[in-house]
Parts: C-alpha cells; sequence; structure tokens
C-alpha cells in the first residue's frame, strides 16, 4: 500500500473538515456574519418615520448588485424603497396574493392614468381593474414602465455573459427565479416596472433612458392595497449604456399601515383611481 | 390576374385568407417564413395581436422588449416583434400606416369600469376575446400580456399625457408581418364602443396568410 491509499492521523489533521461535526462547526462558525446586502432578521431599522412603530417593521433587507428578492405583504403595508448609492434600478413584478392569475397590468397602468410616468399619486393597476400599490412619496421622479427589464439575449449582447449563474444575471432570469418561489412560472413573468432608473419619451416615439447616477439616497415610498406577493430585481436597466453591469445595493423597508381610508387623497384624486378603489373595496367585501 | 387589390404584393400562394367580423376573436398558426397581412377593410378598426411561439407558448410576445430593442414606441415597418426570451417572432414588412401602438394594451371588461364607469362593466372586450381563443389551446389569463394595437392611434405628449386618439387608418390600408419562427397568432378584432380606436364603430377585418 502506499500512503495516499492509507490516511493517516496526520493527513486527517490537515483536513479539519473531514467529520460531520467539524464541517457543522465550521459552518456554525460562519453565523452572525453581517455584511451590507442582506435580510435583517427580525426586521430592524433605526430610520423609520415618525409615528411608525419598530413592532410594526415586517422586512429589512438591502438587495445585491444583481440579486432579487420577494415578499408576501399585506394590504395596508407601506413599501419603502432607498437608492443607496445613486445607482440601483428596481424592477418590480406584482401579483394579487390571492389569486396570482391577476397581476401588474402596465398598460392599463399607463392607460388609465392618461400618463406616461410614474411618480407621487400614481396607482400600479392590476388586469382587473384594481390598485396593487399607491405611491405616497416619490422622490426620484425617474421611473419607466416601458422598456422592461433585460434578458439573457439582452446581457449577453451587452456584457457578453448573462445568466443567473454568472456575474452579470439578467431581470427576466431574475424574475423567474422570484416567481418560481411562489410556485409561478414562466407565464406568469410579466412586463414590469422599474423605480430609480426612468425613460423620457420624445415626440417621435424615441425612448430616452435617464439612468444617471443620482445622487444617493433617493426613496420612494408604496402603499400595498391589496394582498400582494411583489418581486423586485436589482438589476442595471436594459437600456443602460455602460458596458460594465453596473448597479448598487437598494435597500428596501416595509411596516404595517392601516388599510386606505374613503377620505384617502390619492384614493379620490381621479375618477379612473377612484374606481379602481371602489373596485378593490367591492373585492375585499366579503 | 386578379383584381383583388389586398392581394397585391404578396407572394403568389394564399394560404387562408378570411374576414374576422366586427368585435370577434381570431386565432391562426402562421409557420415560419410565412406572410401575414391584416387588411382595414373600412378603416381606424383597431386591431388587437398576440402572437405566441408555437412550438412553446410560455414564450410570447413582449412589448417591453420589442420597444427596448428598437429604443423607440412606435411599431412601423422594420420592426422585429421581440418575445419575453429576447428572440424575434415576427417582423413588420409592410405598413400603409406610419405607425402602430403597443404601449395602450387591450381594453377589459374590468378596465372600461375605470375608463368610463361601471355601466359598461356588462359591454364586450378585447381581453374577453384573447381569453376565448386561447382557451382552445389550452391557455388562460396568466397568458394574456400585453399586446400590440394594430392601426390604433397612442401618442406620449411633453408632459407625459396619454391616451387611445383619432386613428390614422383609412379603409383598405394593411400592413404584412413574416413569421421568424412558428407562431399562433390571436387576435381580438376590438370590440370597444367608448374611445375612438374604432372609430365608435368596431368594422370587419381581413387576415390573409401566404406563402
Amino acid at each position: 500500500m502506499t500512503d495516499t491509499l492509507d490516511p493517516s492521523p496526520a493527513s486527517a489533521l490537515a483536513n479539519p473538515l473531514a467529520n460531520p461535526l467539524a464541517a457543522r462547526d465550521h459552518a456554525r462558525a460562519m453565523g452572525g456574519t453581517v455584511v451590507e446586502t442582506m435580510p435583517v432578521l427580525p426586521p430592524m431599522a433605526t430610520d423609520l418615520p415618525q409615528g411608525v412603530a419598530a413592532s410594526d417593521l415586517v422586512w429589512e433587507e438591502t438587495i445585491a448588485p444583481g440579486g432579487y428578492s420577494t415578499h408576501l405583504l399585506a394590504r395596508g403595508t407601506r413599501l419603502r424603497l432607498i437608492d443607496k448609492q445613486g445607482d440601483a434600478c428596481a424592477g418590480l413584478q406584482v401579483w394579487n396574493a390571492a389569486m396570482p392569475t391577476e397581476r401588474l397590468n402596465v398598460a392599463d397602468t399607463v392607460k388609465v392614468q392618461w400618463n406616461a410616468y410614474l411618480g407621487a399619486g400614481k396607482l400600479l393597476l392590476t388586469d382587473m381593474g384594481r390598485v396593487l400599490f399607491s405611491i405616497v412619496e416619490d422622490g426620484a421622479g425617474t421611473h419607466d414602465c416601458f422598456s422592461g427589464t433585460s434578458n439573457a439575449a439582452t446581457n449577453a449582447a451587452r456584457y457578453g455573459e448573462g445568466r443567473n449563474s454568472g456575474a452579470c444575471p439578467n431581470g427576466r432570469d431574475r424574475f423567474l427565479l422570484g416567481a418560481a418561489k411562489h410556485g409561478l412560472t414562466r407565464r406568469d413573468v410579466h412586463p414590469c416596472i422599474n423605480l430609480f432608473k426612468g425613460t423620457r419619451i420624445e415626440e417621435d416615439g424615441t425612448i430616452t433612458p435617464l439612468i444617471g447616477p443620482f445622487a444617493p439616497g433617493r426613496e420612494v415610498l408604496l402603499r400595498a392595497e391589496m394582498d400582494v406577493i411583489v418581486a423586485i430585481a436589482n438589476v442595471p436597466h436594459v437600456l443602460d449604456p455602460r458596458r460594465e453591469y453596473t448597479v448598487t445595493p437598494l435597500r428596501v423597508t416595509a411596516w404595517r399601515g392601516p388599510v386606505t381610508l374613503g377620505n384617502d387623497p390619492i384614493r379620490n384624486a381621479t375618477p379612473e383611481g377612484l374606481r379602481a378603489f371602489l373596485n378593490v373595496e367591492d373585492y375585499f367585501r366579503r | 390576374m386578379s383584381t383583388d387589390t389586398h392581394l397585391a404584393g404578396l407572394p403568389a400562394t394564399i394560404l387562408h385568407d378570411e374576414i374576422v367580423p366586427a368585435r370577434a376573436p381570431w386565432l391562426h398558426h402562421v409557420a415560419k417564413g410565412q406572410t401575414l397581412r391584416i387588411v382595414d377593410l373600412e378603416g381606424n378598426q383597431a386591431v388587437d395581436f398576440l402572437v405566441y411561439s408555437a412550438a412553446d407558448d410560455a414564450e410570447r410576445y413582449c412589448a417591453q422588449n420589442t420597444v427596448a430593442a428598437q429604443g423607440n414606441l412606435f411599431l412601423r415597418a422594420g420592426t422585429t416583434l421581440m418575445s419575453n426570451e429576447g428572440r424575434p417572432m415576427m417582423t413588420i414588412t409592410a405598413s400603409a400606416v406610419d405607425y402602430h401602438d403597443t404601449i395602450g394594451g387591450a381594453c377589459s371588461c374590468e378596465s372600461n369600469t375605470l375608463r368610463y364607469g361601471h355601466h359598461t362593466r356588462w359591454q364586450h372586450a378585447c381581453v374577453e376575446n384573447f381569453l376565448e381563443a386561447n382557451l382552445w389551446e389550452g391557455r388562460g389569463k396568466r397568458d394574456i400580456v400585453s399586446n400590440i394595437n394594430f392601426f390604433m392611434n397612442v401618442p406620449v405628449e411633453a408632459d407625459g399625457s396619454l391616451g387611445i386618439v383619432d386613428g390614422i387608418s383609412a379603409p383598405g390600408l394593411s400592413l404584412d408581418l413574416k413569421a421568424e419562427m412558428d407562431v399562433i397568432v390571436v387576435v381580438s378584432n376590438c370590440p370597444q364602443i367608448n374611445n375612438p380606436c374604432n372609430a365608435f364603430n368596431p368594422t370587419p377585418v381581413r387576415m390573409i396568410v401566404a406563402a
């Protein structure tokens, strides 16, 4: 026999992960590591708006560049997104949690509100004439309903590679994984909206991307008007002209809040929006 | 020689020729290389249009990928219709109308309640047509994505104002689409009567497939 076929005590010492308990100790030693881009459990934040109790926090996470996350949010929940360094791009897919065949409809969102651009007071509408989210506050002003997210082909063309397993994951494949975590499939990933990276539509239809980078710390505050599943992909905007895969961390914070009341100014701002809220209220009248 | 001017310029072999009645759905399989011509017989008739890959119908038209790929919202001659997987599905090889819409989506009973009021809830709508046609091939509500509206005019103003306005089509104008893969075309000949997309009067359209 040779030495290599007959492990000696010395070679076992040279490999400290040779038995399960050693591997367990090694794994457990990683616990408690804190990095910037991770979920915080239980959620904790020191910068909640005045009047929001720490006990109402339901989600605190910083999504990595190229990362994604999903969450179930109850009706009334406030969802705050912060572009920490000025180069985040929050692609959003939203479904009715109780019936995910109902989802964000970008076409109805712009058509029903007679406007191409998202901002404070605007609604994200479903294909069933209801409101998924209201935009309560908008400190960014550069958002996009038109150009969607990247896919394997666009990332391969721009960065040479775009798979989930690589360094430049594309938005559609991020959404597919996020959707799959809720039992949804390729058929359920529809057109999305992008927050923080925008587009402007010129008179001849030209899409002008508004990519920044922008000032750090811009915030958007949404209010869930139904029980929703939200998937957020933080990937470069599909029309970002930079050759490098450029995106920075996206912070997400959510807390419980009251269901929108009948005298809410956003609910009552337009006749179309009011009827969308009437449809939501009818849906929850059980 | 044919005196049918609607056939002018098409390949010689007509594989299918059908008049879709006003307000009706239409579904047809178009093989790679074939040309689909849509004729707006009476003018300003919105033709709501979806397309699926015949080999894998989870791959389908993606309005956002299509406009992002060309950097422009309007569909014109030369536009390639892109799938959700970023692949070419069909190309607009000719269009007698300057541009077509793909941001306005399809009318539905539900969105009609928002746009016009709950008194319109009972009216027929494009999503009803899309659903009815797709259900026959096992597709359902999850498969209804943002569509194309041929012969429909949706400008975006400098302040972001956006809306369906008077059409720019006219009787007998047509467009041609060449299939870049084997596809399933699903159409709603739009029944909307509450906005100018059909000049408040839904009319028939003609569908011709040639190769």
